[in-house]
């Protein structure tokens, strides 16, 4: 299709889509309201993500940009009215010019000051300060993960429950645990050629590599799916009205 | 059968939106059994004493609306049913008003009152920081909740000064969110701890079942469809399981097809 062509169909749904509206908005299928004006919205933009489906198009890249813009803003908002208005401009900044009857807390300060620091690193001349801030998020994040992680991932998975247990299907489970791990472990051990044993055991972990990688795309599908039936119960029930 | 290899995916796309929205229009129910997993969960609830606390935390946003959201009304309406004191909070800045409207009309359906029967903490950055200052205390980490109510004074959280005081924590994540409310939470401070995840993520969480420190999982959908079946509450996640179950059939054969195409073809050569 050229691009005459491409204009023209957009063209068409739009009129379309604005007489269908215009429809629910007379018949009083859908409120002249707010509500009624946000599911024309989230119509219009659920639409317009999925016309990339037939091809890029300029209504897709309108709404893709639309959600880029909302999500930055909404963003901004979120992080003014639950991080900095509470936690800097309420503690700090206020109760030095007014009295709030409270002290300003001056240990404020410090991470204020290192959090403007990380910005700084779009100044030429002072973006040397950024570092301050990498290497205090840095220090803390691993003096605080390190010891958590290996004692929660690491000690707390390598305590196995016995093999032989009442349950017959639960020793098989256990079984293959076992199995799976110690295999996919020696397939990963590269110090070793894989020939004899060796090698027997690292095809075994090969096929547990595989059958999980089939259950993470198994998953994978079910979610993404998961995502289109709740956009089309959207359309049908809230838009439509066809189903409850 | 070259012509057939090279097949123009948008009629896949179509053959998928049909397989989505037939099941939805002519309506079949498939049964959808609880799993262990998901019992587990219902089981723990259930067997806490009324006034018991549940922390919930929506660790998701609206991409994850649509499997997230259903286990989240799920999960509050069984709270609130069984007369459970539920504080929510969230560790993602797009998960406050999901969040919100979710434990907001699940109360108004069973009259609970806000600050007596339920709260909402709000948004916090941190992550692990969060938790570990929630371990030491949660008033410190949340002064006050979303609406701006100092959170000493709320009735709802008499009797809780930690984590530890919780009788069951939740974590539903479209994140990692879950792994650090292991490492930094339930390890450390030793709570029951259950998840609820979206499928893409579900295949990480079993090794924590299998080392217990999950109680229970809920992963995608499914999980949602399972506990609004054990709540005897079915809702869109029961509805979406009709079309899940025909497009997931739908895959295998076009996969199935693939295959035996690539066999007859791609192998010759």
């Amino acid at each position: 299709m050229n691009n005459k062509t491409d204009v023209s169909v957009t063209t068409w749904i739009l009129v379309a889509f604005s007489i269908v509206n215009i429809y629910f908005l007379a018949t009083g299928k859908l409120g002249f309201d707010a509500k009624g004006f946000g599911i024309i919205t989230a119509v219009a933009l659920t639409l317009a993500m999925y016309s990339f489906l037939y091809k890029d198009n300029p209504v897709f890249k309108i709404a893709e940009n639309l959600f880029v813009g909302v999500a930055m803003g909404y963003w901004i908002i979120i992080t003014w009215f639950n991080i900095l208005k509470p936690d800097v401009f309420e503690t700090l900044i206020v109760p030095l010019f007014k009295d709030t009857g409270s002290a300003p807390q001056y240990a404020v300060i410090i991470p204020t000051l290192l959090g403007i620091f990380m910005l700084l690193r779009f100044s030429n001349r002072l973006s040397w300060l950024s570092r301050w801030s990498f290497a205090f998020v840095v220090g803390l994040g691993a003096g605080i993960t390190i010891p958590n992680f290996i004692h929660a991932f690491i000690l707390k998975q390598l305590s196995f429950n016995p093999l032989i247990t009442a349950s017959i299907p639960e020793s098989i489970n256990n079984f293959l645990i076992l199995l799976g791990v110690v295999s996919v472990l020696i397939y990963f051990f590269f110090s070793m050629e894989h020939k004899g044993i060796i090698g027997g055991v690292s095809k075994i972990g090969v096929w547990f590599l595989m059958i999980a990688f089939g259950a993470s795309f198994g998953f994978t599908v079910m979610a993404r799916m998961s995502l289109l039936i709740g956009r089309i119960q959207f359309l049908l029930r809230d838009w439509l009205g066809l189903i409850q | 059968m070259e012509r057939l290899l090279r097949i123009d995916r948008r009629i896949i796309f179509i053959f998928v939106a049909i397989a989505v929205t037939l099941p939805l229009l002519i309506r079949f129910n498939l049964p959808v059994t609880a799993t262990k997993d998901v019992k587990s969960i219902y089981n723990k609830i259930n067997s806490l004493p009324e006034g018991s606390h549940v922390l919930i935390s929506f660790d998701y946003d609206p991409a994850s609306k649509e499997e997230l959201q259903p286990m989240a009304v799920a999960l509050l309406h069984h709270c609130f049913k069984n007369n459970i004191k539920v504080i929510g909070m969230t560790l993602n800045p797009g998960g406050s008003g999901l969040a919100d409207s979710a434990i907001t009309e699940a109360g108004k359906e069973y009259s609970r009152k806000y600050k007596e029967d339920y709260v909402f903490l709000g948004y916090k950055t941190g992550t692990e920081l969060v938790m570990i200052n929630m371990g030491e205390n949660i008033f410190s980490a949340f002064p006050k909740d979303f609406y701006g109510n100092a959170t000493v004074d709320l009735p709802v959280l008499k009797g809780v000064q930690s984590l530890q005081d919780m009788d069951y924590v939740i974590d539903l994540a479209s994140g990692s969110s879950i792994e650090a409310w292991i490492a930094f939470g339930k390890e450390k401070y030793n709570f029951d701890f259950g998840g609820g995840c979206t499928a893409v993520i579900g295949p990480d969480m079993y090794p924590f079942l299998q080392s217990k420190q999950l109680t229970g999982l809920m992963s995608g959908l499914k999980g949602a469809a399972e506990y609004e079946i054990l709540i005897n509450r079915k809702s869109t996640a029961v509805a979406g399981m009709s079309p899940q179950s025909v497009v997931h059939v739908l895959v295998a054969l076009f996969v199935i097809f693939g295959n035996v195409l690539y066999f007859m073809t791609g192998r010759k050569k």
